[in-house]
């Protein structure tokens, strides 16, 4: 427990050598694309990003079931590190998302379901935070905790869609577009390759990035266990 | 009539109760004595139901926790220094309530007895609000035994309560237990105590290390008896007793 | 004169309603008689409104357009109080441990509250709608705007309920329920504006029929969540 795992230190050294991999996929190789030019490849890492936030608040509502389910304290310390880096991704996805608006809606932000969806989102795992915050009792922190994971994102689909009843015009790269979207395009072989070997790439650094936050809260919880020994 | 097995209860990675074990027979009047922090109250919201062990096996009235609590609650009344009460409601409106939530039959027959029993009886249809603490606490007794449970949890019922309100406390506590009820209170009282309970169990430090029937400890000798038990596990913190 | 009754067998378990009502009973007689929560949610709805009349210098035609939307955020935040008071009362003196006590389904317990705030609200709608009225001469007795009123309220109060029951057992416990319940009730307020707007316009109906459903789509959605997740928040 107390040395680092060899198989997480493989997967830092993966982490960076992907990492830096991508960077040279998405602005070397990747072609430019013809109407949007250069800044369309913050798209790369925008996507990215918003597929491991979502993984990490997926993995959150997980662990907040499996909590209640069986009132292990471990699945505690993963939720909260599954919403932090949840957290970190949307707030990537949102900031790239925007500096790509600028120049191809003409615009920093829109008021459109997927914006406000993922910034909603943002702010439940925000309120998260501090309801954890408020409480003492580490039990009725992780309770709460775990009950509000799940709720917070029963209602993310709710917004989106509540929102979705107005027009869109966020584009829709995957499947079919909408016909109002503005900024959509096709992706040719080569942007293929960049984009889904950034989603590889993301996915691997979040991972990388779970494990050592779940590996904190397991050492800090030791060290609590052990000034807990020595007051008593 | 309760039993408690090997009983862990840990807060986050603090243990508050280690492997506790606890018998009491039907009838029995049991105090239970113990420094602040001890882990009393903790172990009656466990055998109150309102708290899940986390390791160990508990069974009140036969029926064990928390798997029958339902069936646990049915049978159980409890005493706390908060009176667990609406300010804005009645005496009666309050016994109502609760009458209602334990189903119990007769309820308005029954809350005249309780009342005349608590010593309320011209007071029922006063607000709650403007009850004395005293008689807030007389009508929580009313409340733990509305639904005539075979046990009682009284947990540091004399509290916040003043000389004569103690005093009209032990009264009905008197006579509520007379009738067989199988009772376990929390006090730093130990006068009060040694009045009531016919045994004793010290809690210290998670556990139950010393016990003794009312037969085994002389007139007044209870504080001697607390002392000695809770000195020889702890030396440091044999005056730490604030009762 | 004898306390303890001639039968030893404790008496029947209590059934989920008569146990539900107990506790609507006991909120609706505590509220009768000190009024304080209908009053101050009142008091505060009515300031709410006047204070967007002059923040929004309103004329009649703009007036139109943001009713739904004045309304919608009056209950909103008036609702907060209703439900933190609602919450604060079964904390304060630990009365929640008194009806945990009780040999009664924990589910009972919630959907008596839930009655209970959704009663207030709607009482508190109904005193403030026809005085909206009269101050701002607009016609509010759309029947299409009091379902999907009463459909938002009843979302509104059954993800607060089961919000505020957790928030009251906090440090934080009066400020932290907002922060915790509105980004969970966007959708309610999203569709119940825009549906609001519609009725209020006289729009036809398939306009609004994607936004009655999300309404209802979310009702069923909490109540069942909350009917699953509530023993968890006062369980130890």
């Amino acid at each position: 427990m107390n040395a680092k795992p060899k198989a997480l230190m493989a997967l830092d050294v993966a982490s960076w050598a992907l990492l830096a991999v991508s960077v040279y996929l998405v602005l070397v190789y990747a072609p430019m694309e013809a109407v949007m030019g250069n800044v369309q490849r913050v798209f790369y890492y925008h996507v990215a990003a918003g597929w491991v936030g979502m993984i990490g608040f997926l993995f959150a509502v997980f662990a907040g079931i499996m909590y209640l389910a069986r009132g292990d304290r471990k699945w505690d310390v993963m939720g909260l590190a599954g919403v932090e880096v949840g957290l970190i991704f949307s707030l990537i996805n949102i900031v790239t998302g925007s500096i790509w608006a600028r120049p191809i809606w003409n615009t920093w932000w829109t008021w459109d379901p997927r914006l406000v969806t993922a910034t909603i989102m943002e702010l439940v795992y925000v309120a998260y935070l501090m309801l954890r915050q408020g409480i003492d009792d580490p039990d009725r922190r992780a309770r709460f905790g775990a009950i509000y994971a799940i709720v917070g994102f029963l209602s993310v689909p709710l917004s989106f869609f509540s929102i979705r009843i107005w027009r869109t015009i966020h584009p829709v790269v995957i499947g079919s577009g909408d016909a109002g979207a503005q900024g959509g395009f096709d992706m040719t072989a080569g942007m293929q390759v960049a984009f889904f070997f950034c989603l590889f790439t993301f996915t691997v650094i979040a991972v990388d990035l779970l494990w050592h936050r779940v590996r904190l809260g397991f050492l800090a919880d030791k060290v609590e266990q052990l000034k807990l020994k020595f007051s008593s | 009539m309760i039993s408690a097995r090997n009983l862990v209860k840990r807060f986050g990675l603090k243990s508050v109760l280690r492997g506790l074990d606890f018998e009491v027979a039907e009838g029995e009047f049991v105090g239970l004595l113990g420094p602040n922090g001890a882990g009393k109250t903790t172990f009656l919201r466990i055998l109150a139901s309102l708290a899940r062990p986390s390791l160990g096996r508990v069974e009140v009235a036969g029926f064990s926790l928390p798997e029958q609590a339902a069936q646990v609650r049915r049978r159980l009344g409890v005493l706390s220094h908060q009176p667990l009460l609406y300010p804005d409601l009645t005496g009666e409106e309050n016994l109502t309530f609760f009458g209602r939530l334990y189903n119990v039959q007769n309820l308005p027959e029954r809350i005249r007895n309780v009342l005349a029993l608590v010593g309320l009886e011209g007071r029922g249809r006063d607000l709650v609000r403007t009850y004395s603490r005293g008689m807030q606490q007389r009508l929580a007794i009313g409340r733990a035994v509305i639904h005539d449970p075979d046990i009682l949890l009284l947990d540091e019922p004399y509290t916040g309560l003043d000389q004569d309100a103690s005093a009209m406390l032990d009264d009905v506590l008197r006579k509520v237990t007379a009738e067989g009820r199988t009772v376990v209170m929390t006090s730093h009282d130990l006068v009060r105590a040694q009045d009531l309970c016919s045994r004793f169990d010290v809690l210290t430090r998670g556990r139950i290390l010393a016990s003794a029937s009312r037969q085994d400890v002389p007139p007044d000798g209870l504080q001697a008896f607390y002392r000695r038990s809770v000195s020889s596990l702890e030396p440091g913190r044999a005056g730490a007793h604030d009762g | 004169m004898t306390v303890k009754s001639a039968a030893k067998r404790p008496a029947p378990p209590v059934s989920f309603l008569s146990s539900m009502w107990a506790v609507v009973w006991k909120d609706l007689a505590a509220e009768l008689r000190s009024r304080e929560l209908i009053s101050a949610m009142l008091v505060f709805s009515l300031l709410v409104v006047l204070i967007f009349n002059f923040s929004l210098e309103l004329n009649a035609r703009e007036r139109q357009e943001v009713t739904a939307g004045v309304l919608w955020v009056t209950f909103v935040f008036a609702g907060t109080l209703g439900l933190n008071r609602s919450m604060a009362i079964e904390k304060d003196g630990n009365c929640l441990d008194g009806l945990l006590l009780a040999p009664v389904d924990r589910a009972a317990i919630y959907f008596g509250k839930v009655i209970g705030n959704l009663i207030f609200m709607l009482l508190v709608i109904l005193i403030v709608l026809p005085i909206y009225s009269i101050l701002y001469n607009t016609n509010l007795f759309v029947p299409g705007l009091l379902v999907t009123i009463l459909l938002g309220a009843i979302g509104y109060v059954v993800s607060g309920t089961l919000l505020a029951a957790m928030s009251v057992q906090t440090r934080t416990r009066d400020i932290l329920l907002p922060i915790l319940h509105l980004p969970v009730v966007l959708p309610v307020v999203i569709s119940a504006v825009r549906a609001s707007t519609y009725f209020l316009q006289g729009q036809p109906m398939d306009l609004i029929w994607g936004s009655l459903n999300l309404l209802i789509g979310y009702n069923v959605i909490f109540t069942a969540a909350a009917y699953m997740l509530f023993d968890y928040v006062v369980q130890e």
